[in-house]
């Protein structure tokens, strides 16, 4: 350390699956948080550690890689972070390998070696490797590579106090000579100002040194175990390949898997209901109360930007957090035990054929709840192309908030009648509008890989199937609060914004308030006069063909706080005052509603299905776009999603319409 | 006597014997592990063509068919 102020930074990584987020919790402790590269978007934290010798290092946790070499379309974030090209260099590098794996774990730290970077070596699972059987060699590894190496098991924090303290003894790994006289001599004359970035010059030069780089790397590594990596290790997986006979054999696997995604789904649709009423609740309450007492304070004006704007605005966000926080947490725990990796190695083959892997599979779940954790899931591909296709076609899945959208229009205009004795038309109803969105996403995944096809890149799948571990819950609830965090951060902000802007669309210009008019009338003609109101009267040419008014208009341009906000929207237009997607008074009111010019009904049977149609594929919503962009580094991208939904959407509802209207539906 | 690992059948062993010329993932492969010489296992093959779990010296990849179609390897008497 030079000066006393500099703190240091401390560089965390190692293969995925060793524990690596385990140690870094017992490390940091709880002060931690997702960490900011620029233009980074895998998974990063960072926090920060108390040293020996008083002050505190900033421990970033880089994302898990067997290799800083980025392969074809992978972002290259680890190695660049250990270079200095994102941010200052780290000062040191703490490696944590896998004890029971340990051939394949130091090939990674044979790189980061090369980077001339003082290291730290974490022998983890040390625990695991002795129950197998496995004879540890700390003490040869501390001998040959020189530097600190101590053993740890993370998850009940053993070793992570001598860890600690071993920070302050990091040391360069002497690598010189390691790579053959031949690569050697002419790593000598290389640019660059470590072994790694020579390496690289010379490789872009000549790709064909790199097989023989890799081969001389394992030669290295056999030489530095004494062949001991070698052995036989089925012991150590003898428990995990009992439970994989079951979890991945050929008829029970898949149907363990529909188990557990069932489970899943139920999980977030119905434990959270009761939650998330109370939180409506809560907010609706907390309206009143504002409704009541800040007219006197803020005025008429006031008072409507804190109730429907700000108090709306964040309720909106809030009503969400328990289905999200359901699906983190059910999320995590799969991850941690190691059966995600199992659920790619199953649904690998039915994906691969929309040009997807067993990986976007978690993301394209998280989905159904939101697609903003659904892109946010979607770090964990390595592949850039293929996270691409995954973020696009995450918002085709149906999320919860088109869920009232659809409930309150199947309620009010499809009949409950019985099918087939178990089913009824509702829910089949609802069941289609699934599966639309289902399919729609593949056949967009299918059609734009086909573009990449073309170009001639296989997505190759290369998963690693960990041993089955028992998760630590604190490891569970961690990440549980970090990506809640994150969350709230990026939808929260972005839905709050769209809701403000929204009431202000909504709410100006002003109206005189006029005598005879009811509050809800007084309500349904301010927004008709509104700018929202007038924008949904320019509109309503371009969705005559749809078979919608200005009003249906209004309620689609507010959807973009978030899709549910229709119903809400819908209930003002209909001058019912407030409403959700169970009220009997919007239902009477859509039924009754007719066309001034035709005197026919507005919500007839094409109307009411184009509608459902233009919500399937429609991409409404502020904070995916958002988040979209973000995760793609791309505005084109996120708009040119956003237009081609909408314009999806549009050409699936005018089908949808005029088919029904022709076959005598629209009346 | 080579063949490619997406042949083999599953519990059989076998060492890696080279890349199908032009594969282009075989770099990551070895990175992997699998680098000429190493010993490894088909565990299991997934259905319909899905991918293949591989045990290269105690760790499990699972590797997709026209992968491991690029993978020449000897296979070893069970
Ligand atoms: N037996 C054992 N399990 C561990 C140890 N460290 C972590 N785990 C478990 O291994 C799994 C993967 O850990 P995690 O920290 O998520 O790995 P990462 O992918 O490297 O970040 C989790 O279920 C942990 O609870 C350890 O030292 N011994």
């Amino acid at each position: 350390m030079t000066t006393a102020t500099a703190e240091r930074l401390l560089g965390l990584v190692g293969n995925p699956n060793v524990g690596k987020s385990t140690l870094f919790n017992a490390l940091t402790g709880v002060r931690q948080r997702v960490a900011n590269y620029p233009g980074v978007t895998v998974e990063a934290r960072e926090g920060s550690v108390a040293l020996d010798s008083g002050g505190a290092a900033r421990l970033v946790d880089l994302p898990g890689a067997y290799s800083l070499r980025p392969s074809a379309a992978d972002e290259a974030v680890v190695e660049e972070v250990l270079l200095g090209r994102r941010g200052p260099r780290p000062d040191a590098v703490l490696v944590v390998l896998d004890a029971t794996n340990l051939r394949r774990n130091l090939f990674l730290c044979s790189e980061v070696a090369d980077l001339g970077l003082p290291l730290v070596v974490a022998l983890n699972m040390v625990d695991e490797a002795r129950r197998a059987g496995i004879d540890v060699p700390t003490e040869e590894l501390r001998e040959r590579l020189g530097v600190p190496v101590v053993e740890t098991v993370a998850i009940r924090g053993e070793g992570v106090e001598e860890l600690r303290a071993a920070l302050a003894q990091a040391r360069p790994v002497p690598r010189e000579g390691s790579l053959g006289e031949a690569l050697e001599a002419r790593l000598a004359s290389a640019p660059g100002a470590c072994r790694w970035e020579r390496l690289r010059a010379l490789e872009a030069e000549d790709p064909q040194l790199r097989a023989e780089e890799v081969a001389r790397r394992y030669a290295w590594i056999t030489e530095l175990l004494h062949q001991r990596g070698e052995e036989d290790l089925a012991r150590a997986r003898a428990r995990t390949e009992r439970v994989d006979r079951v979890l991945l054999h050929p008829v029970g696997g898949p149907l363990v898997f529909l188990a557990v995604m069932g489970l899943v789904f139920q999980a977030i649709f119905t434990w959270a209901g009761p939650v998330m009423e109370g939180i409506e609740a809560a907010f609706g309450w907390l309206g009143g109360i504002a409704s009541a007492h800040l007219p006197g304070l803020l005025g008429e004006l006031g008072t409507s930007l804190v109730v429907d704007g700000v108090i709306g605005g964040v309720g909106a966000v809030v009503v969400f957090l328990p289905q999200i926080l359901i699906l983190f947490f059910l999320l995590g725990l799969l991850e941690d035990t190691g059966y995600m990796a199992r659920a790619a190695f199953l649904v690998d083959r039915p994906l691969q054929s929309v040009g997807l892997s067993g990986r976007s599979f978690i993301p394209l779940l998280s989905s159904f709840a939101c697609a903003v954790p659904g892109v946010m899931a979607t770090r964990t591909i390595p592949h850039r192309f293929e996270r691409l296709l995954a973020i696009l076609v995450a918002p085709l899945m149906t999320c919860s908030a088109r869920l009232p959208v659809y409930a309150l229009l199947i309620a009010a205009f499809v009949p409950a009648t019985p099918v087939l004795g178990a089913f009824n038309l509702q829910g089949l109803v609802l069941l289609g509008l699934y599966l639309a969105g289902i399919a729609g996403g593949l056949l967009v995944a299918l059609v734009a890989s086909r573009f990449q096809r073309r170009r001639g890149r296989l997505l190759p799948l290369v998963v690693e199937l960990p041993p089955y571990r028992w998760p630590s819950w604190r490891g569970v609830l961690l990440k549980l609060r970090v990506r809640g965090g994150d969350f709230l951060k990026r939808a929260g902000t972005v839905i709050f914004a769209v809701s403000v802007a929204l009431w202000f669309l909504m709410s100006f210009p002003r109206q005189p308030v006029e005598s005879g008019l009811s509050e809800a009338e007084q309500a349904a003609l301010q927004l008709r006069e509104s700018y929202a109101g007038r924008l949904g009267h320019a509109l309503e040419p371009a969705l005559r063909p749809l078979g919608y008014d200005w009003k249906i208009g209004v309620g689609i341009l507010a959807s973009f706080a978030a899709r549910e906000v229709f119903v809400g929207t819908m209930g003002v237009v209909y001058s019912v005052g407030e409403a959700d997607e169970e009220s009997a008074d919007l239902r009477a009111a859509l039924r009754n509603e007719r066309d001034p010019r035709s005197g026919r009904r507005v919500f007839n049977t094409a109307t009411v299905f184009s509608l459902l149609a233009f919500y399937v594929f429609a991409l409404q919503c502020g904070a995916t776009v958002a988040v979209v962009k973000r995760e793609a580094r791309s505005w084109r991208f996120a708009l040119g999603q956003l237009f081609g939904f909408l314009l999806l959407a549009y050409l699936a509802a005018l089908g949808t319409y005029q088919t029904l209207a022709a076959l005598g539906y629209a009346a | 006597m080579t063949t490619s690992l997406a042949n083999l059948a599953a519990g059989r062993c076998a060492r890696v014997h080279s890349f199908s010329p032009g594969a282009e993932c075989a770099l990551n492969l070895m990175e992997l592990g699998l680098v000429p010489g190493a010993r490894l296992t088909v565990v299991r093959k997934a259905p319909l063509g899905g991918p293949l779990q591989v045990d290269v010296t105690g760790a499990h990849l699972a590797l997709r068919r026209n992968v491991a179609a690029t993978v020449i390897v000897e296979p070893l008497a069970p």
